[in-house]
């Protein structure tokens, strides 16, 4: 398949997946805003986090200067300016799709162009007269009904790799960073604050929510969430499909199947992580610190990221 | 103006015609509300599908639809067989013409053209000068622009011979149809036209003398008017949509950027205007196209579809000639009309162009698209003025015709049903043999009285039906 293609395939499945990862960031954020804040004064961190998490935070502050709810959440879901907006992000892929709408099924293009229409709907009449939640469960739904299409209806060849290529390297690094921001919240703290105490379950469960891992979390461990099992569950469980391990796992058998020589080195360092991920406990990672495991592998995550783009995507 | 329209649908006396009637039979029982619906659902549907095309200058909303049209235009099948016999030969003379001057120019010997007219034409690539082709074929694929005047005759208004547009429509619309009136089709027999892409492929395939050549679509980009049906050919083919920058020349040969490496290309189908298919031979400013291209053509080493330099004999300037192509190179009448055309370079032609500006349809002889043309009828008096000091300033690249009272068939406009003009554009592929499929595309000028169907002049289509009698 032509590298542009590839490369389109790849972009278009990335940025529909970070979609859906803001908005579940967005989600977890706002309910968590919401809660009674034990020693704060309002839910503006709450809702900075998901600004901070997505690495957007200082673009906001030199627009806004001051944080503001309703700007904030602006910002982040539907600024056409913030190229890291649920909106931008929606139009990004909706034009790699459209760069490949011959290689792709009438039905995955049908999907993705009408989720563009509606989300510029959505952006003209504004989040108040949506609801934020329900704007969270129409960008999963949409994220989730391309995968439907894509899974049903495209042919298993190079085209299908690629789009999961895109989907699983988003997911990971997003994973990364939403376990990453939720320990942050802590702070200097975390050590203190028993696992048990009403924050940290709340923290942690909003966390497995958005993720919808809550049901695997309670089916696993039968207990209150922490971070410890969340931390395991979220890295190291090969078996829960939005894990660290799951993705690299999709990744390296992916990568495995690619025809040719070009990504020798792209399917060594996804085989090295996979294998890192499996002989890892839980216990060594915490011992080291969560917050700089979790920044090491996000560069691993990107270094995986680049490998690929020169075995595959570059057009020279 | 007084003189009557030919009307497709209706006889001049208001009976119905023979290949209408089951048509008008099932409009009579469908309620208007009815119609309305079905044209909301096919609004939604194809902005659903994305079935749009680019406007040039616009920066509001570059993505447009092309308005359709629910009510068919339809064409008896006698009358297509002659219409299909018409189209056929026209483009085999094209192509021998195009032959003949890129080698022995027996036509211009003859005297029966000019010989500045073609070589002096912008369209002449010398590059193509005794280059033989793989079965002496320029134009693969042509598009014919045929209107009917108002006792019926059809007239070829012009010849695409470069990279004409607009077959995805035709395949669109017949899709359209058969979604929201399948009842339509089982009631009387439509010929089929969906296997145009198979044509096409097979088409392609012909140009190459490979057993199996790897054929691709090359297109300028996602910016392109017709972005559209470049990704919708390539798919309904099967074959590679490329841009120029997934493309290069290694060792005499071309080769596409794949994710297993250099793959060799055998057969372009391009999309791109001449001029910016290679920078080292045409425009070097171009990023459109790939280096060194045309030194792989000219080794035979690929296939080009459309040739390059076809544009000498679609040039409005050439047209008058066609007729006498058709004599000289076939020993044959033609079938199919030409419009009586005033060549502003004849100084007998220009005075009398000029004096008739008002009653005029006058065209750049480069132009396209419908850009670049005045309709003396509908024109004001400024734009008339502005036309005629435009054609003095540069007389050979004028031509005029008499303004043509192009047939009219029943449209659902905001008003109800009414009569609008149209044109028809049948698409002819030449390989190992010349052929079409039944119809083509029908354009409809939706404004009341506008005789412009161009779709960047806010034109519209209808799905074209050749019904057995």
């Amino acid at each position: 398949m032509l590298s542009r293609t590839a490369s389109d395939l790849y972009w278009m499945s990335r940025y529909l997946e970070r979609a859906e990862n803001l908005a579940r960031m967005l989600e977890v954020s706002y309910s968590l805003s919401l809660m009674p804040q034990a020693g704060r004064s309002d839910g503006h961190a709450e809702l900075a986090m998901s600004l901070l998490a997505s690495g957007t935070l200082d673009d906001y502050i030199r627009k806004h200067t001051e944080l503001d709810p309703e700007r904030m959440l602006h910002f982040f879901a539907l600024d056409a300016s913030n190229p890291s907006s649920i909106y931008c992000c929606l139009q990004a892929a909706r034009t790699n799709a459209h760069a490949v709408r011959g290689r792709i099924t009438a039905d995955m293009w049908e999907n993705i162009n009408a989720t563009w229409i509606e989300m510029r709907n959505i952006a003209s009449n504004g989040l108040g007269r949506y609801g934020i939640s329900q704007f969270c469960d129409w960008v999963k739904e949409r994220s989730h009904l391309f995968r439907g299409a894509t899974s049903g209806t495209i042919m298993r060849n190079d085209a299908y790799s690629f789009i999961r290529l895109g989907t699983f390297l988003e997911r990971a690094d997003n994973t990364l960073r939403l376990l990453d921001a939720r320990y942050e919240m802590f702070g200097e703290t975390s050590e203190e604050v028993s696992d048990d105490s009403a924050r940290g379950y709340y923290q942690w469960s909003a966390l497995l929510r958005a993720l919808t891992a809550y049901e695997a979390f309670n089916e696993i461990y039968r207990n209150a969430p922490s971070a410890r099992p969340v931390s395991e569950l979220l890295l190291l469980r090969v078996d829960v499909p939005r894990s660290l391990h799951a993705c690299i796992d999709e990744l390296d058998q992916i990568l495995a199947g690619l025809p040719g020589n070009t990504g020798r080195a792209a399917q060594r360092l996804a085989a090295e992580l996979n294998a890192r991920l499996r002989y890892t406990a839980i216990d060594e990672i915490l011992e080291a610190g969560l917050h700089l495991w979790l920044t090491d592998f996000i560069g691993r995550i990107h270094q995986l990221g680049q490998t690929v783009h020169n075995a595959y995507l570059e057009v020279i | 103006m007084s003189r009557a329209f030919f009307n497709e649908m209706y006889e001049a006396n208001g009976s119905c015609r023979p290949h209408y009637q089951e048509f008008a039979r099932w409009l009579a029982n469908t309620p208007l509300a009815l119609l309305e619906q079905r044209r909301h659902e096919a609004d939604l549907l194809f902005h659903r599908a994305g079935i749009t095309f680019t406007l040039y200058g616009d920066q509001q909303d570059t993505e447009r639809l092309i308005p359709f049209d629910i009510i068919p235009r339809s064409i008896r099948a006698s009358e297509w067989r002659i219409v299909e016999r018409g189209c056929i030969q026209r483009v085999q003379a094209l192509n021998l013409f195009l032959q003949d001057i890129y080698h022995e120019q027996r036509i211009l010997k003859a005297g029966i053209i000019p010989p500045e007219q073609v070589l002096a034409n912008e369209g002449y690539q010398v590059a193509m000068q005794g280059l033989n082709l793989h079965r002496g074929l320029y134009a693969h694929i042509a598009g014919v622009d045929l209107v009917r005047d108002s006792d019926g005759t059809y007239y070829v208004l012009e010849d695409n011979l470069r990279t004409p547009s607009g077959v995805s429509y035709m395949l669109e619309d017949r899709k359209m149809m058969m979604r929201l009136f399948p009842e339509l089709f089982a009631a009387q027999r439509i010929a089929p036209i969906d296997h145009y892409p198979n044509l096409l492929l097979d088409t392609l395939k012909s140009a190459s003398p490979l057993d199996n050549p790897t054929a691709v679509v090359l297109t300028p980009g996602r910016f392109n008017s017709a972005y559209f049906e470049h990704a919708f050919l390539a798919r309904e083919m099967g074959i590679e949509l490329v841009e120029g920058a997934d493309l290069f020349v290694r060792n005499d040969h071309l080769y596409m950027r794949t994710t297993a490496g250099p793959q060799q290309v055998d057969v372009i189908y391009r999309r791109l205007d001449d001029e910016y298919l290679d920078p080292l031979s045409f425009n070097p400013d171009s990023m459109l196209g790939v280096p060194g291209l045309i030194s792989v053509y000219r080794a035979g080493n690929v296939v080009l579809a459309n040739a390059v330099g076809t544009g000498v004999a679609d040039d409005k300037s050439i047209y008058p000639y066609v007729d006498d192509m058709i004599r000289f190179y076939l020993s044959e009448e033609p079938i199919l009309k030409n419009v009586p055309t005033w060549q502003c370079r004849k100084p007998q032609d220009l005075s009398h162009v000029l004096a008739h500006l008002p009653e005029l349809v006058v065209k750049e002889t480069q132009g396209s698209g419908g850009y670049g043309m005045l309709v003396g009828p509908a024109a004001t008096a400024a734009q008339i003025e502005d036309f005629r000091a435009r054609i003095k300033a540069r007389p050979h690249a004028y031509i005029a015709q008499p303004t043509l009272c192009l047939s009219t068939c029943p449209t659902f406009v905001e008003s109800g049903i009414a009569p609008r003009h149209i044109d028809l554009r049948p698409f002819v592929l030449s390989g190992s043999e010349t052929r079409l499929v039944p119809g083509g595309l029908t354009r409809v000028a939706l404004q009341e009285g506008s005789l412009v169907v161009n779709s960047s002049q806010g034109g519209g289509t209808k799905d074209t039906w050749v019904v057995e009698d």
